[in-house]
């Protein structure tokens, strides 16, 4: 019990990451890298989200009775993911419209839910809030490093701003879906070969 | 404004060139862990069939006679979901009121459905691009067939698989991304015989 600040932070960004450790959250993971900026947003909309279903719903995790949980916490989910959505389309209206339907899926994003089934239902609301704020940060690390990937050979642009200065041909399949099965594939292979070896070393030490 | 598109080309396409998991990315998650067992990988598919080709017909009537006259849009996502979840609900006590095997074949699918992001997706398009009724049946239908064919497809190269000797790390969910990755390569051979986005 009571995990520090710290190893909250180190287990959400990096060893149990959500989207390559605990294969969470893919849908949204794939549809939005083909740009570094969508990626962003998506991102900070998510950890945003989580962050306060995970506040709200630990807040509320003694007055909600046991058998109602789910739908509860779809509601609370669902009330964050609209006043989301509303402040994408006043503020950022293009990057609303390029997400389209993904924005609206939040909802149905397995971070969200599993935070607030594995983490807000037994902590306290500060450190559930931590919690989900890095569980969604740690997907925003992933989305990016996926998404450099795809719009640096795909466009040849960082961002929206060329960086193809030797004019090399682009890629157009890395902006296709196929590509964003593969680099996600080629990351979880790498991670869990990494784990692998690690277990190895240290039954043999 | 409805697109002009027939609702036929609407269902092909759905189901080869905008394929719900191969061009979309929805409902991967139940996707990845339902599909090591050829078998119940198609119950799955069956129930998301059928699933999706209801909440489409419920969802565009729900949009149309209920929250655009009331002008709740900025509540649609709530409404959705709720629409979603009680269909499944009253489908599961349905199935196991009047089709019992049925029910013992794909209960167990049924609650992972209500979160599975293909259906809330589903409907989420066919309101952007303005749909009209049979269109969006049509699409509801089409993207469950997709998606059926998807992990079918999967799940029996994952169960051959199952018997290979594999690099280490590979096995589980790297793998299964690699196969989509493949198999989504293979579908862009029919890009541009239907265009509907």
């Amino acid at each position: 019990m009571a995990e520090r600040p710290r190893e909250i932070i180190k287990r959400n960004l990096f060893s149990d990451n959500q989207v390559l450790r605990q294969i969470l959250g893919i849908c949204s993971s794939l549809a939005v890298t083909n740009t570094m900026r969508n990626s962003l947003v998506m991102g900070i909309g998510l950890s945003f989200v989580t962050a306060l279903s995970s506040l709200t719903l630990s807040a509320m995790r003694n007055i909600i009775p046991h058998r109602v949980r789910m739908l509860v916490q779809t509601l609370v989910i669902a009330a964050y993911v609209i006043f989301l959505d509303l402040l994408l389309k006043a503020y950022l209206p293009d990057i609303s419209k390029q997400l389209g339907p993904y924005v609206g899926l939040i909802i149905t994003n397995c971070i969200i839910m599993g935070r607030a089934e594995a983490y807000a239902q037994q902590n306290k609301p500060v450190a559930s809030m931590l919690d989900g704020l890095f569980a969604g940060l740690g997907y925003t690390l992933v989305l990016m490093i996926i998404s450099l990937i795809r719009e640096v050979m795909g466009f040849g642009t960082l961002f929206g701003i060329n960086v193809n200065v030797l004019n090399l041909q682009t890629w157009t399949i890395m902006i296709m879906p196929p590509a964003a099965f593969f680099i996600i594939g080629g990351l979880i292979w790498g991670l869990s070969a990494r784990a692998l070896r690690r277990a190895g070393k240290e039954k043999e030490a | 404004m409805t697109p002009p598109i027939s609702p036929w080309i609407i269902f092909l396409a759905s189901i080869i060139t905008s394929n719900m998991i191969l061009a979309n990315f929805l409902g991967m998650c139940s996707y990845l862990s339902v599909s090591t067992e050829y078998k119940t990988a198609n119950g799955l598919g069956m129930a998301v069939t059928m699933v999706l080709v209801l909440t489409s017909a419920l969802n565009w009537l729900v949009y149309e006679y209920v929250i655009v006259p009331l002008g709740l849009v900025y509540l649609q996502y709530i409404i959705f979901i709720m629409v979603i979840a009680a269909l499944v609900q009253i489908l599961e006590m349905a199935m196991d009121r009047f089709l019992p095997e049925m029910h013992a074949k794909l209960g167990i699918f049924l609650p992972l459905i209500t979160v599975n992001c293909a259906i809330l997706g589903a409907t989420l398009f066919q309101v952007i691009r303005h749909y009209d009724f049979l269109q969006s049946v049509l699409f509801g239908l089409g993207s469950g067939l997709g998606w059926w064919l998807a992990i079918d497809m999967l799940a029996a190269m994952r169960e051959k698989l199952a018997k290979v000797k594999l690099p280490p790390g590979v096995s589980g969910p790297a793998l299964a991304f690699i196969i989509t990755g493949v198999v989504a390569m293979a579908f862009i051979g029919f890009s541009g015989i239907f265009v509907i986005q």
